[in-house]
């Protein structure tokens, strides 16, 4: 989705390149435009040239957002974490001015910001000029170096070592291994060239074989050789608990735990900040209105509850981003400013109960089962159920009091049993084998009551004695 | 730049019917601005023009002939190749079992290398002796341009000379005083004031031989190999001794080994006498050179010749001058044969020395009977240990510089040549300059990447591996500035400390045990266990480096050191590999590895050194057959084999508990436990890092000291918090100057770091919706009265607090996501989320946390 809608605003641009002079001369009146149309002298040549204005401005508002948005970009500020920054950048340093060996844990849930602060840090210490050409650095990533071998070979080539001795390098497991630990034995403090490890989703590494990597880099940290400092990223709490003894002795404990420990007004200020324009926007006035705007999103009551509920849910900057993604989406040139509605919708279309959408979907008959379904789980108290019984809860209900429902025969309704267990909204027990029989086969609904009430309540065209029927099994009597 | 040499045939050509070449027999080689020339015949031996300056490489010329075909040079020559021990690959080096003496090359008996060089490489003949397998090498380091062959290398093992080649070789050296002397003529009026570096070789040995002869000569300014190569002077004499000792007594049937002998025997009462004396200087060998070197150092005005003079002079008055006189005429009265006299007769300077250290060996290898001895020998030892410690950083205070090369081993330094290469893991190929020296700084990183000719057969003389390295920095690592950030590096748990404070005990007792085994030239095993971070392998890397030194000192016999570590290994197997490369160098698959080190171990007189092993986290190496545990303690069971077997690991009970009978009781009863220091230890630790640093307050030092004491005795513990604690006080007192003392309040706060739990924290951190659901599952506990209950049944309660407290109805969707979030932290356990509904949930921390951080609000 991105790349494309970078290349947008390129196109339009070499499009508007000859009428450059027209889109100029109207610069100045464009804050009459926006302010809405009071000049009545206005041709329609004009206006066209400004909504062409108006929409490229939108279309660069729209990269630069989504850029911010998706992107962990690096010009962000950092929001509340500037102790925690500061340790850490302190610690690199010394690694790569001193050549002091150090290990450190980054700990916090996910969308905390762990990334973004070792890439922060990491740009700081590159502007250093001393340091910037006497660090190397490794990024592992516990989902793609799934075991130490691949992480071995990673880093043998991170650190352009594999050209050193031909082919030689990339042997067996064992090799690599001596290889690299030669290599990092070699270097004292004084002389080699600090490297500093980055291990993303760290806790994937304590679980490979012998935690042999971790011990390596660990030991390597705390005795006179090439100097390291291992960082690792993880949103696991109890991380120092999966490290083995003698891996844990070699770690320093040094943590660093990114909480997201700010209240609602800062969340306020973070979504400001987030969807304000930057100075350096093209177009100073636009921007001055759009920020204006946002400032007016900002302090409007209903804005505030959309947030308030977001924040409540999950403070994590991601899920902000998320939102203000889906509002944005919603701005278009006849529609240049972003609006509480568009906030409330994409608000809705965050907390949205996914499976209630799926039940409305459903043909009457499949309603019905489910209502069979959940008739069973009141009058077995949530024991698994299997298709017979539903088809004879079914029956109960067609024979003795449905007027809309056919009567349908058992083939089809056995297919509107097997769509739902397609839909995963039920579910077997134990594996389906071959020769177990199809009617017989325990099931578990994966819905609550609540739900199914709940999407009742907005199934289109619902029949008004299944309706009944849901609310009571009893209804009959 | 380099004088131009022009090369010329002397005599009538031969021509060669079969290759179409025109063959000669003398080659003349003619300086710019000199009138003489240097004539080189076939047979000679010659020096040809390498990598290495210092080490030209030796070589026999075969023949000399023209070759048209070749359009740079048409001169050319085949030569037999010699080899110097430098040459020789790292790996293969320790194949010769002793060390080499600093003159002696060797044969180099592979075909595959190639002998067809540009004859306008050769710089000049050269002497070379060959020596019967029987004789000893003379270490006569004044005449330096003589060279001594003895074996053969072929590139796998080294292998005596034929009967053949020698009496070849010994024919050959006939000739050579003449041939020296016409030498010695020229190379002399060589010398021009712009020498080349490749001559500046011979000119070296030139003045070295005239030094010897103490002639006033031309001041050279002094080099900075020169300080190098006194120190080293005194290594080779160390296998020398064990060599002659051994020998000596192998073969007495030759007269003046018997000679020998009896002068032994008539010093052993003096040697008696002198014994307290030789406690007090251990090591007059070691002490000799450092002295000298130090003088040198001082006096870095001057001229190389009157240092050399130095050395004799301080090396003489060491040596008990009755004795040297005793030994000296018994050495002139010795049956020398007439060619070799001249290398034989400078070695009688050295010859006290040796039997002064045979002194004291030998009473601890002749009577064996007495009990008492091991105990004394080993307090000797010890003092001794102690001593040259002490030396150690007295020298080490007055240039910190040279403090590595001391502490290294003599086996390190093999050759003086070797430190100009001491990185280099590889011969360079035998090229004749030029090409492959502007190879060699090819690569970007400052690896030693072995430099190839294209025209050579590259197989023989590529490395079997290069050793990678980080590449190095472009700046220099700062040092420390301030009083914090000097604790700071002080407090690394990599700061090898000069001694290990509170485990003297454990030193001792592992110190002795291994002494024990290498003087009585047996094997054993020893087993070592304890808590990470209570010094255990520190200890034993402490006990080796003392018997290292030791063993420099000759008290205890000379031994090989491995190491191999259970987590370095990718399997438990790969442990045979690592034992056979740091062995032998060989590289092998691990069951092959396994057969040859059976082999070697279990075999009669397969190795000469005892072999000390230790093998860190042994836990690691456990496999359902237990093999590899079983053959490391079955092989020291084994009398030839000579190995000491020294294992680590965390359990004590590990013998017991994972070990079959069988393996179990190989290892022995020999065991010792680390215990976990105790808070004075842990005190005394710091202080000892701490020495002569006020950076720290005392009560700050006790209170960490207690703290890890009562949580886990781990020493690397105290110290990281002590680092952290510097940190900390610099981040605080942010006034820049005056960073103050480390308290109490800031390691109080590096220890909350560190120790204290972060669930309390995360959990009053979470979003109110992630509370509301923690709440929800104690509602459902408190409710089922279990401790784990569905997603489903929580949800309901959530659903419910939700109404309550007046928060919008959260959906099923929103609901699992904070589920998940939550137990991707791991404050709750939660099985995979594709149960949905079904899964199950649990706390992983205690209900009453739980209350306890939500009630703060």
């Amino acid at each position: 989705m991105m790349p494309k809608e970078c290349d947008g605003p390129g196109v339009r641009m070499g499009i508007l390149e000859p009428r450059q002079m027209t889109g100029d001369c109207f610069f100045s009146s464009g804050q009459g435009i926006c302010s809405g149309f009071q000049f009545v002298e206005m041709s329609s040549r004009k206006l066209k040239s400004n909504n062409l204005k108006h929409s490229e401005c939108l279309s660069q508002v729209q990269r630069i957002l989504r850029e911010r948005f998706c992107h962990q970009s690096l010009h962000s500020n950092l929001f509340g974490v500037q102790v925690q920054y500061k340790h850490l950048i302190e610690l690199l340093k010394r690694t790569a001015i001193y050549g002091e060996s150090n290990s450190v844990l980054i700990i916090g849930p996910r969308g905390s910001g762990k990334t973004m602060l070792i890439n922060h840090a990491l740009k700081e210490l590159m502007e250093v000029e001393e340091v910037s050409e006497n660090v190397l650095q490794v990024h592992l990533n516990g989902l793609l170096q799934i075991n130490d071998n691949i992480a071995l070979k990673e880093i043998t080539r991170q650190l352009n070592l594999e050209n050193v001795v031909g082919d030689k390098v990339f042997g067996s497991f064992a090799e690599n291994l001596s290889f690299l630990l030669e290599a990092l034995k070699k270097g004292d403090r004084t002389s080699s060239c600090p490297v500093i490890f980055i291990l993303d989703e760290f806790d994937l590494f304590a679980h490979h074989k012998n935690q042999t990597l971790l011990y390596n880099l660990f030991d390597i940290s705390q005795s006179a050789q090439t100097p390291v400092a291992v960082v690792g990223l993880t949103c696991r709490l109890d991380i120092l608990e999966l490290l083995e003894k003698r891996v844990k002795s070699r770690f320093s404990h040094r943590q660093i735990h990114l909480m997201n420990s700010f209240g609602f007004p800062q969340y306020l200020k973070i979504f400001k900040e987030q969807l304000s324009l930057p100075a350096e926007f093209p177009d100073k006035l636009f921007a001055e209105k759009w920020n204006e705007n946002v400032q007016c999103l900002s302090e409007d009551r209903s804005v505030r509850e959309v947030l308030q509920k977001h924040f409540n849910v999950s403070k994590n900057l991601r899920s902000l981003h998320m939102l203000l993604m889906l509002a944005l989406n919603r701005v278009t040139s006849s529609h240049p400013f972003m609006t509480a509605a568009d906030l409330m919708e994409a608000n809705q279309l965050c907390s949205m109960d996914s499976k209630a959408n799926i039940v409305h979907g459903l043909s009457v008959l499949e309603i019905c089962l489910i209502i069979a379904m959940k008739h069973l789980n009141d009058i077995y108290e949530e024991e698994p159920f299997n298709f017979q019984m539903v088809y004879n809860e079914f029956q109960k209900f067609v024979q003795r009091k449905a007027h809309s429902v056919y009567n349908f025969e058992k083939p089809v309704v056995m297919k509107a049993f097997e769509h739902l267990q397609q839909l995963e909204l039920i579910r077997p027990m134990e594996r389906t084998s071959v020769n177990a029989q199809r009617e017989y086969q325990l099931m578990k609904l994966l819905l609550d009551s609540t739900q199914i009430m709940n999407a009742l309540q907005k199934y289109p065209n619902c029949p008004t004695d299944v309706r009944q029927w849901a609310t009571s099994s009893l209804s009959w009597l | 730049m380099k004088s131009r040499q022009t090369y010329s045939w002397v005599g009538r050509p031969l021509l060669d019917p079969k290759l179409h070449h025109q063959t000669y027999r003398e080659m003349s080689v003619k300086v710019e601005g000199c009138s003489t020339e240097l004539h080189i015949h076939v047979g000679q031996f010659v020096l040809v023009e390498g990598n290495d300056d210092e080490n030209p490489y030796v070589a026999k010329l075969v023949e000399l002939f023209e070759d048209g075909s070749e359009p740079r040079s048409r001169k050319r020559a085949r030569v037999q190749w010699f080899i110097r021990f430098c040459e020789v690959p790292v790996c293969k080096q320790h194949l010769l079992g002793r060390k080499p003496a600093a003159q002696e090359i060797f044969w180099y008996d592979y075909p595959a290398c190639d002998s067809n060089i540009n004859a306008e490489t050769i710089i000049g003949p050269v002497q070379v002796v060959a020596l019967a397998p029987d004789e000893v090498i003379p270490t006569d380091l004044k005449n330096e341009k003589t060279l001594f062959v003895k074996l053969s290398w072929n590139e796998k093992k080294f292998s005596p000379l034929s009967p053949e080649l020698f009496a070849q070789l010994e024919k050959l050296q006939e000739g050579s005083p003449r041939c020296q002397k016409s030498v010695e003529a020229k190379t002399k009026n060589i010398e021009s004031p712009s020498c080349t570096t490749a001559e500046r070789a011979v000119k070296r040995v030139e003045s070295r031989h005239s030094s010897s002869k103490s002639r006033p000569a031309p001041t050279h300014p002094v080099t900075p190999r020169a300080r190098k190569r006194l120190e080293l002077s005194s290594s080779p004499r160390t296998p020398n001794t064990r060599i002659s000792r051994q020998t000596s007594w192998a073969s007495p049937d030759s007269p003046r080994r018997t000679k020998r002998k009896a002068a032994l025997s008539e010093i052993t009462s003096p040697s008696k006498r002198s014994q307290p004396d030789g406690l007090q200087t251990p090591s007059p060998a070691r002490k000799a050179p450092e002295k000298t070197g130090e003088i040198q150092r001082r006096s870095c005005a001057k001229d190389d010749k009157k240092v050399s003079a130095e050395r004799h002079m301080t090396l003489r008055p060491r040596v008990p001058a009755l004795k040297t006189t005793v030994l000296s005429e018994e050495r002139r009265l010795t049956p020398t044969r007439g060619g070799r006299r001249s290398s034989m007769v400078p070695s009688v300077i050295l010859i006290p020395e040796n039997i002064r250290k045979r002194e004291a060996e030998e009473p601890e290898a002749q009577d064996e009977a007495v009990s008492s001895r091991h105990h004394t020998s080993r307090k000797s030892s010890l003092l001794t240990l102690n001593q040259i410690k002490q030396q150690l950083r007295f020298l080490g205070k007055s240039e910190s510089d040279s403090e590595d090369e001391e502490f290294l081993p003599a086996a390190e330094i093999p050759d003086s040549s070797s430190e100009e290469e001491e990185d280099s893991t590889s011969p360079l190929p035998r090229t004749p300059s030029g090409a492959s020296r502007n190879l060699r700084s090819s690569t970007k990183l400052s690896l030693q990447t072995p430099s190839k000719t294209p025209k050579k057969t590259p197989k023989p003389r590529t490395p079997h591996h290069a050793t990678p390295r980080i590449r190095s920095r472009n700046l220099a690592a700062q040092e420390p500035a301030s009083m914090l950030e000097e604790a700071r590096l002080r407090l690394h748990v990599s700061a090898v400390p000069e001694s290990l404070p509170c485990r003297e005990q454990e030193f001792q007792d592992i110190y002795n045990f291994v002494e024990s085994k290498l003087l009585d030239q047996t094997g054993g095993c020893m087993y070592i266990s304890g808590v990470p971070g209570t010094g255990k392998t520190a200890t034993v890397h402490e006990v080796i480096r003392g018997l290292q030194q030791a063993a420099q000192a000759n008290d205890v016999p000379p031994f090989q050191y491995i190491e191999v570590n259970g987590m370095k290994l990718t399997e438990p197997h790969q442990v045979y590999v690592q034992i056979l490369q740091k062995l032998t160098g060989q590289k092998a698959t691990a069951i092959h590895a396994a057969e040859l080190l059976a082999k070697r171990f279990r075999t009669q007189g397969s190795s000469q050194e005892t072999t000390v092993l230790l093998v860190d986290e042994l836990d690691l190496l456990w496999t359902q057959k237990q093999d590899v545990m079983y053959n490391l303690f079955d092989w020291p069971t084994h009398k030839e084999a000579r190995l000491v077997v020294l294992t680590i690991a965390n359990t004590m009970d590990l013998p017991e508990r994972i070990m079959m009978n069988r393996v179990s009781s190989r290892l022995g009863l020999t065991r010792m436990s680390f215990q976990p220091y105790t808070h004075s230890q842990l005190q005394q630790i710091l202080g000892s890092r701490l020495k002569h640093l006020r950076a720290f307050e005392d009560d700050a030092i006790q209170f960490v000291a207690r703290k890890v004491a009562a949580l886990s005795g781990d020493a690397r513990r105290c110290l990281d918090i002590c680092r952290r604690a510097t940190d900390i006080c610099e981040f605080s007192c942010q006034k820049p100057g005056s960073p103050g003392l480390v308290t109490v309040a800031h390691l109080l706060e590096a220890v909350d770091e560190m120790f204290s739990s972060s669930y309390i924290t995360a959990i009053k951190n979470s979003s109110v919706l992630e509370q509301s659901f923690l709440r929800a599952i104690l509602a459902e506990f408190r409710r089922s009265g279990l401790e784990e209950a569905t997603f489903q049944q929580v949800y309901s309660q959530h659903v419910a607090l939700c109404r309550m407290e007046g928060l919008p109805y959260p959906t099923m969707t929103e609901t699992m996501a904070v589920c998940c979030q939550l137990g991707s932290c791991r404050l709750l356990l939660v099985e995979p989320s594709r149960n949905d509904l079904l899964l199950r949930v649990r706390l992983n921390v205690s209900q009453d946390a739980v209350l306890y951080a939500l009630k703060e609000e």
